[in-house]
C-alpha cells in the first residue's frame, strides 16, 4: 500500500490537473484498481457482485446474436434493459470499491505527517558498540548509513537536531526530543537511557544533547509503518466480530444464490424461465451489498479515529475488544493525579504563631526544587506571606538526602530549619540535645494521623536556634491533588456504564482519599504488579472486559492479560510489546476515546446490517411482483410501490441498491452517534431509526429512481 | 360471532396451556437433570449396556443419536417389508421397498409424512410395534437435543453435554409414556375408538356394503399429538370421527399438541436458572402463533364465492363439526409444531390461508415448533438475535453469561441454511429431471397450474422442514417421490441436529460469566420483536419468489 503512496506523490509532481480534481481520480482510480476480481475474492458478497456484473455483460453481448430479452409473462424487456442492469451491477462494485479507498485515502492524509520523515536519512551507526568499555560511544568511529539500511539491534548516535532514524531505545544519554510530528505537541520530552523512559520513536527530532539509541525497528517497520499496514489492509486481518458478521451474511447469501438457482426449474410447470439478467439482478438486490461493502470502511474509520487521537493500534484486532471494555484500570499517578504531593495546608502547632511557623516552612523550602518544596512557597505566598519579605537566598540549604530523609537551612547566624517526615525530625531534634515532651508528641502524631488518614502525606517542620532548644513549630499538610477534568472524564466513563478502578503503590487511606476525590468506583492500594494482575483475573473472570493503560517494565503482564492494553509512547518496549495500543501523547485517559471509537463502530456495524436486512424486504416488494406478473396479473397487487413497468422495478432496484451504498459512505466513515447509558433505550431507538428507517429509505428510494427511469424510452 | 368464536377457542387453548407451562416444564427439568434413576429405567439401561452416568461429548452424543436412528430406521423398514408373514397384518400385503422407505425416514424424524392411507396399507405390527413405538422414540430424540443444548448454556468449560441414554429413556419413561396413557383414557371418554376387531363389514340402507375398519385408535392417537408427530391411524387423520369425534376432543388434541413445545421454554429457564429469556422465548413463539392464527383465519372467514358466502366460511375440505375456527386452530397449531396431524384438507384453504400453514412451516416451525425441534431451533435463532444486538449495541454479544463468537454464529448460520437448501433443490431436482418433470405434472399434482405447483411446494417444505402435513391433491407414492422425500426427510432432520448438537459442545466448554449489570437487554419486549422479526427475516425472503407462483399467484386473481 505504501506504492500507492507514492504513485500519488509522483502524480503531485506531474501538476498538470487541476488540484480540485487530482483526490478524485486518484481515488477513482484506486477503485478500478480494486475491480480486479482477486481483490474481491475476501468479500464474497461482493465477489457475487462481481460475477453476476461480468455474467450480465456477456449476456448483453451475446443479445444482438441470439435475441433480445424477454420477461417470463411474454412482455419485451427494452433492448438496452441487459446494458443498463450490467452497468449498473458494475457501479455497484465501484462504489463498494470507492467507499473502501475514500476511507483509505481519508487516513493517508492523516498518516502523512507521521511519514514526513525523508527517504534516506544518513544517520552514524556505531559499529560493535561496547556498553561496557565506551557506552557513550566517543571512541567509537561511526558510518554514515542510510536509515533504510538500518537493521535492529543496530546502535546509532543521534545528536541534537538530528533526526531519530527508527524506533528504538536510548541505551546511553538524556536529550529533549521534539515529538510534535508524532503527537502534534509541540513542547519537547525528555527521554533518558535506563528507566520507563527510554523509547524513541522514529521521526521524532532530538533538541538538545547527543544519545545513543539501540534501533529496535528500523523505517518501514516502525510502529506507524505498521499501523498504516494494517489499515490499509495490507495486513488486515479480520476481527472475531467481522468474521462472525461475515459468516452470518455469507449463509444469507448462500440461500439467496440456491433461490436464484432453483427458481426457473420451480417455476417451469407454469411459466417460461426469467431472464438471466433478471435474475441476477434479483439476488443482487437480496445480497447484503450495503453491509459487506461498508464492513471494512467501519474498520478503516474507526482505526484512523483513533490515530487522530494519537493512539495507534498494534493489532486489527485491539479494536473491537476496546469497544466491549466494561471495566478500565487506571495508575493514580499521573494519570488521576499529578504524581506529585503538593502542600495545601499548613497547621502551627501551640507555641509557634502561624506566621513564625509559615516563614519558617518557606525558608526551609526556598533550595528545595521538588513539588512539595515548591508547592509550599506558592501555598505561603497565597496566604499572605510576602514572599519578597523572605530574604532572596539567606544562608545555606540543605538538599533533601535519603540518610536524613529531611531538607532544610542553616541560617547564617546558625539557626538550623529542617522539614521532613515526623519519625526523622523527632530523630535529629533528639540528636540535637532536645527531647520532645509527651504532650508535644502527642498533639503532633494527633496531627499527623490526620492527616495520613485523609489521604494526605504530613511534613513536620522544625526549628533549632542558635542557642536554646530547638522545637517544632508545625506540620505542612501535602496532598495528591487530582489532574482537572479527571472527574469530569470519570464521570463520563461511569455515563458508558464502565467501572473505573484506580491502582496505586499507595497505602490504601490514601488512595481511599483520592479515590474519592476522583470519582472512581473502586481502588487498588498497596498494588504490587503481581496485585495488578490478579485483579485483571479476577475481574475477567467476572464478565468483565479490562482495559489498562500502563507505562513500566511491570506493567508489561498485566498488559498483557488485560483485553485492552494501553501503553503510553514513553513505556518501555517490553510494555509496548505486549499492549495493543500505543497512546502517542501520553495521555491515558484517550482509554476514554478508545471504548468510544471501538463501541461507535460496532454500533455502526449493527445499524448498517439492521438498515441493510431491512431494505431488502422493500426490495423484494419492488422487484419480486415484476418477476412473474405477465403470467399472474394478479401479482401486481404486491406491487405496493405501484412501480410502472416491470422493467422499471427491476432496473430501478438495481440502481437504488448500487446507490445506497455512496449514500451511506459517510454514515460508515463518521460512524453512528452512540449514546447508550440505557441499553434497552438504546435497542429501541436503535431498531426503530435503522429497521424502520431501512424500509422508508428505499420506498422512497426506489420510487423516485423509477420515476426518473420511467423517462427514459421503452420502460 | 365467527370471531367470538375463533377468540374463545384461543383462549380455552391458551388457557390450558398456561395451567400447566410452569408444573409440566419445572417437571421436565427435574426429569432431566434428576440425579436418580428409577427402577426400570435401571433395567433398561443394563439391558441396552449403556452407563448412564457418563456424560457424552457432542460428538458422542451425535452419535449415540444417529445409531439410534439408524437402528430405529432399519427396524422400521424390516418390520414393513415383513409385514405380510406377521399375525394381525389384516391381510395387508407389505409396502413397496421406496414406500417402506420413506414411511421409516418420515416416522424415525418425527415427520410421520405418509404418501399412503394408512387403514389400507399397514396392519396392526406395523402400526403398534413399529410406527407408535417411532411416535414415542422420535419425540425423546427431539426433546434429548433440545435438553443437550439448553445443558450447553447451562455447562460451565464442561466436555459434555448429557447423555443420550438417559436423556432418551427418561423423556419416554418419564413424560411421554404416562402423559400418552392418560390422555389415550381421556381421548377414549371422548368417544375415540380402541379396539382389534379390524374391518367390519356393514350393509348400509341402500343395501350397498361399506368395511369400516377399526384399530387401537386411542392408544395411537394421544402420542400422536403429544409427540407432535401427526402419522394418523386413519388417512383422514383428525378429521376422521373415529380418531377426532367432537369439537372437544378437536380443542384438547390441539392442545396436546402444543403442550410439550410451549412448555420447554419454562424448562430451559429451570435448567439455566434464568426464566427472563425463556419468557422472551414463549412471547416470541406465541406472538407467531396467534399472528398466523388470526391471518388464517381471516383468510377461511373471507374466503369468495356463493358457498363459503352461505356457509359463513370457506368450508370446504372442514368438517362440518368442527368449522372454520376448529379447522384453522388445528391447522395454525400442526403447521406450527412438526404436527403434521390434520383435522381439515390444507389444500382445499383459500390460497392465502393455505399460504399462512406454508409460512408457519418456513418460519422453522418455532411457533411453538416440535417437541424439542421447536426449542433448538429458536434458540438458534436468539442466537443471532443475540449477535445482532450486540452489534447494535456496540457491545460483546453475550447470552446467559455465553459469548456469541464466531463458531457458535457459524452453526447458527449452517442450521438457517439447511431447510431452504433441501427444500429448493429437492423441488428444482425433481421439476428439472424432464421425465419426472413429465411424471409429477402430470400424474401426482392433483390440480394443474399454481394450485399443483403448491402442492409440490408443500409436500417438500413439509419434508424438509419434519413437518409431515401435506396440501393432499398430491400422489407421492412415486418411487421417486418417496426416494427423494425421504432423503429431504433425514437430512432436514438430522444435519440441524447434528449443528445443534455442536452449538451445544461448543457452549458448555465455555465458562458461563456471571451476569453483570451490563448483560444485553435480551428479555425485553424489543428483543421478543427482534427475534420475530429475524425468523420471519432469515426463512421468507428466499421462499418469496417461488411463493409468487403458487399460493400467491393462486389467491391475487
Amino acid at each position: 500500500m505504501t506504492i500507492s503512496v507514492r504513485r500519488l506523490r509522483r502524480g503531485a509532481g506531474h501538476g498538470r490537473l487541476p488540484e480540485l480534481w487530482r483526490p478524485v481520480l486518484v481515488l477513482l482510480a484506486a477503485a478500478l484498481r480494486k475491480l480486479d476480481p482477486r481483490v474481491q475474492l475476501t468479500n464474497p458478497v461482493l465477489l457475487l457482485v462481481w460475477c453476476g456484473a461480468a455474467l450480465t455483460t456477456a449476456v448483453a453481448i451475446a443479445e444482438p446474436f441470439v435475441g433480445g430479452p424477454t420477461m417470463s409473462g411474454g412482455g419485451r424487456l427494452p433492448s438496452s434493459f441487459s446494458w443498463a442492469v450490467a452497468s449498473w451491477l458494475w457501479l455497484t462494485v465501484l462504489f463498494a470499491n470507492v467507499a473502501e479507498s475514500a476511507a483509505e485515502a481519508r487516513g493517508r492524509t492523516q498518516t502523512a505527517t507521521l511519514r514526513r520523515m525523508p527517504d534516506g536519512t544518513m544517520t552514524r551507526r556505531v559499529e560493535n558498540y561496547d556498553p561496557k568499555t565506551d557506552a557513550a560511544a566517543t571512541h567509537a568511529a561511526p558510518t554514515d548509513v542510510s536509515s533504510a539500511e538500518l537493521r535492529p539491534g543496530d546502535v546509532v548516535i543521534v545528536a541534537a537536531g538530528e533526526v531519530v532514524p527508527g524506533d528504538g531505545e536510548i541505551v546511553w544519554g538524556i536529550a529533549s526530543v521534539d515529538e510534535s510530528a508524532i503527537t502534534g505537541e509541540s513542547a519537547p520530552v525528555i527521554r533518558a537511557a535506563g528507566g520507563d523512559r527510554s523509547a524513541l520513536t522514529g521521526g521524532t527530532r532530538v533538541v538538545s544533547d547527543r544519545i545513543v539509541v539501540r534501533i529496535t525497528a528500523p523505517r518501514g517497520r516502525t510502529l506507524v509503518d505498521h499501523m498504516i499496514d494494517l489499515a490499509e489492509g495490507a495486513r488486515r486481518q479480520k476481527t472475531p466480530n467481522e468474521l462472525a458478521l461475515s459468516t452470518l451474511l455469507a449463509s444469507l447469501s448462500l440461500s439467496f444464490v440456491i433461490m436464484a438457482l432453483t427458481l426457473n426449474a420451480i417455476a417451469s410447470p407454469v411459466t417460461h424461465a426469467v431472464p438471466i439478467t433478471v435474475l441476477v439482478a434479483l439476488l443482487t438486490c437480496l445480497l447484503p451489498t450495503t453491509i459487506a461493502a461498508l464492513l471494512s470502511v467501519t474498520g478503516i474509520a474507526a482505526m484512523y479515529g483513533l490515530l487522530r487521537r494519537n493512539v495507534l493500534l498494534t493489532s486489527a484486532r485491539a479494536l473491537e475488544p476496546a469497544g466491549e471494555v466494561t471495566t478500565v484500570l487506571l495508575d493514580k499517578t499521573g494519570t488521576i493525579t499529578r504524581g506529585n504531593r503538593r502542600a495545601t495546608r499548613f497547621i502551627s502547632l501551640a507555641g509557634a504563631t502561624d506566621d513564625e511557623f509559615r516563614h519558617a516552612a518557606v525558608l526551609a523550602s526556598l533550595g528545595d526544587p521538588t513539588p512539595e518544596g515548591v508547592s509550599t512557597i506558592e501555598l505561603a505566598r497565597r496566604e499572605g506571606i510576602d514572599a519578597p519579605a523572605v530574604p532572596a537566598d539567606p544562608g545555606q540549604a540543605v538538599p533533601f538526602s535519603a540518610k536524613t530523609r529531611m531538607s532544610g537551612r542553616n541560617m547564617p547566624d546558625g539557626t538550623r530549619l529542617r522539614k521532613g517526615a515526623q519519625s526523622a525530625v523527632l530523630a535529629w531534634l533528639k540528636e540535637t540535645g532536645t527531647q520532645q515532651t509527651r504532650r508535644v508528641v502527642t498533639q503532633l502524631t494527633e496531627q499527623t494521623s490526620a492527616i495520613a488518614r485523609s489521604g494526605g502525606t504530613p511534613l513536620v517542620v522544625a526549628v533549632k536556634p542558635a542557642a536554646g532548644p530547638g522545637r517544632i513549630l508545625g506540620v505542612i499538610h501535602l496532598k495528591d491533588v487530582v489532574k482537572d477534568g479527571v472527574p469530569a472524564r470519570l464521570a463520563r466513563l461511569r455515563a458508558l456504564g464502565i467501572r473505573t478502578v484506580m491502582v496505586t503503590g499507595d497505602n490504601p487511606l490514601t488512595a481511599a482519599a483520592i479515590a474519592q476525590e476522583a470519582g472512581v468506583d473502586d481502588y487498588l492500594g498497596d498494588a504490587t504488579p503481581e496485585d495488578k494482575l490478579a485483579l485483571i483475573r479476577r475481574e475477567q473472570a467476572a464478565g468483565h472486559f479490562v482495559a489498562m493503560s500502563g507505562d513500566g517494565i511491570n506493567d508489561a503482564p498485566a498488559l498483557a492479560q488485560a483485553d485492552v492494553g494501553v501503553a503510553m509512547n514513553t513505556a518501555t518496549m517490553a510494555a509496548k510489546e505486549a499492549a495493543t495500543m500505543v497512546v502517542l501523547d501520553d495521555d491515558p485517559t484517550r482509554l476514554i476515546e478508545i471504548v468510544q471509537i471501538g463501541r461507535k463502530q460496532m454500533a455502526t456495524r449493527g445499524a448498517l446490517t439492521t438498515f441493510s436486512i431491512a431494505n431488502d424486504l422493500v426490495k423484494y416488494i419492488a422487484i419480486v411482483p415484476a418477476l412473474f406478473v405477465g403470467v399472474f396479473p394478479g401479482l401486481a397487487a404486491l406491487n405496493l410501490m405501484r412501480l410502472h413497468s416491470p422493467a422499471s422495478a427491476v432496473l430501478s432496484t438495481v440502481i437504488f441498491n448500487a446507490v445506497v451504498i455512496g449514500v451511506l459512505i459517510p454514515l460508515a466513515m463518521l460512524g453512528v452517534p452512540y449514546r447508550m447509558a440505557n441499553l434497552s433505550a438504546a435497542l429501541s431507538r436503535n431498531l426503530l431509526i435503522y429497521g424502520f428507517g431501512g424500509i422508508a429509505v428505499p420506498l422512497v428510494g426506489i420510487k423516485i429512481i423509477d420515476v426518473l427511469v420511467g423517462l427514459l424510452p421503452g420502460y | 360471532m365467527g370471531w367470538l368464536l375463533a377468540a374463545a377457542a384461543l383462549v380455552t387453548v391458551a388457557a390450558l396451556l398456561g395451567v400447566v407451562y410452569r408444573p409440566l416444564g419445572e417437571y421436565m427439568a427435574w426429569v432431566y437433570t434428576s440425579p436418580r434413576d428409577w427402577a426400570v429405567e435401571r433395567v433398561l439401561y443394563r439391558l441396552v449396556g449403556v452407563d448412564p452416568r457418563g456424560g457424552q461429548s457432542w460428538r458422542a452424543y451425535l452419535r449415540a443419536v444417529l445409531a439410534f436412528s439408524a437402528v430405529g430406521l432399519v427396524a422400521l423398514y424390516l418390520l414393513q417389508r415383513l409385514q405380510h408373514r406377521l399375525p394381525y397384518s389384516l391381510g395387508l400385503a407389505a409396502p413397496s421397498p421406496d414406500l417402506s422407505f420413506n414411511t421409516a425416514a418420515s416416522f424415525v424424524a418425527n415427520t410421520n409424512w405418509q404418501s399412503y392411507a394408512p387403514e389400507r396399507t399397514v396392519g396392526y405390527p406395523v402400526q403398534m410395534a413399529g410406527l407408535g413405538v417411532q411416535n414415542f422414540l422420535s419425540a425423546a430424540v427431539g426433546m434429548a437435543v433440545a435438553i443437550a443444548l439448553v445443558r450447553g448454556f447451562a455447562h460451565r468449560r464442561s466436555g459434555t453435554i448429557g447423555n443420550f441414554w438417559t436423556d432418551l429413556v427418561r423423556g419416554t419413561v418419564r413424560i411421554l409414556l404416562p402423559a400418552a396413557a392418560l390422555c389415550s383414557v381421556v381421548l377414549l371418554a371422548g368417544g375415540v375408538v380402541q379396539n382389534f376387531a379390524g374391518f367390519t363389514h356393514v350393509t348400509d340402507l341402500a343395501g350397498g356394503g361399506q368395511s369400516i375398519p377399526g384399530g387401537p385408535v386411542a392408544s395411537q392417537e394421544a402420542i400422536k399429538m403429544l409427540g407432535t408427530n401427526g402419522g394418523g391411524f386413519f388417512n383422514a387423520n383428525s378429521a376422521h370421527p373415529f380418531e377426532n369425534p367432537s369439537p372437544w376432543t378437536n380443542l384438547f388434541e390441539i392442545f396436546l399438541l402444543l403442550v410439550i413445545p410451549f412448555a420447554l421454554p419454562r424448562t430451559f429457564g429451570s435448567i439455566v436458572r434464568d426464566h427472563r429469556l425463556g419468557y422472551a422465548i414463549l412471547a416470541a413463539m406465541a406472538v407467531l402463533f396467534v399472528l398466523s392464527f388470526t391471518l388464517m383465519t381471516a383468510f377461511e372467514f373471507a374466503g369468495g364465492g356463493t358457498a363459503p358466502t352461505l356457509a359463513g366460511g370457506a368450508m370446504e375440505g372442514k368438517e362440518q363439526r368442527f368449522g372454520v375456527v376448529g379447522s384453522t386452530l388445528f391447522a395454525t397449531a400442526t403447521t406450527g409444531t412438526s404436527g403434521g396431524a390434520a383435522n381439515s384438507t390444507h389444500g382445499s384453504y383459500t390460497a392465502l390461508g393455505g399460504l399462512v400453514a406454508m409460512l408457519n412451516m418456513l418460519l422453522g416451525e418455532v411457533s411453538p415448533g416440535g417437541v424439542g425441534a421447536g426449542l433448538y431451533t429458536i434458540l438458534v435463532m436468539a442466537i443471532i438475535a443475540v449477535f445482532l444486538t450486540g452489534l447494535l449495541l456496540g457491545r460483546a454479544p453475550t447470552v446467559l453469561g455465553k459469548r456469541v463468537g464466531v463458531r457458535e454464529i457459524k452453526l447458527a448460520s449452517l442450521f438457517i441454511l439447511v431447510m431452504p437448501t433441501l427444500a429448493l433443490v429437492g423441488m428444482a431436482v425433481s421439476l428439472a429431471v424432464p421425465a419426472v418433470h413429465e411424471q409429477i405434472v402430470n400424474d401426482s399434482m392433483g390440480n394443474p397450474g399454481a394450485h399443483g405447483v403448491s402442492e409440490v411446494m408443500y409436500a417438500f417444505i413439509s419434508a424438509a422442514i419434519n413437518n409431515g402435513s401435506s396440501f393432499a391433491g398430491l400422489n407421492a407414492d412415486t418411487p421417486w417421490l418417496n426416494t427423494t422425500l425421504g432423503v429431504t426427510i433425514l437430512l432436514g432432520r438430522f444435519v440441524p441436529i447434528a449443528l445443534v448438537l455442536a452449538l451445544a459442545g461448543s457452549l458448555a466448554a465455555q465458562d458461563r460469566i456471571p451476569a453483570t449489570s451490563l448483560a444485553l437487554p435480551v428479555h425485553r419486549p424489543q428483543f421478543v420483536g427482534l427475534l420475530v422479526g429475524i425468523i420471519i427475516f432469515v426463512s421468507l425472503p428466499t421462499f418469496f419468489p417461488i411463493l409468487t407462483l403458487g399460493p400467491l399467484a393462486e389467491g391475487l386473481r
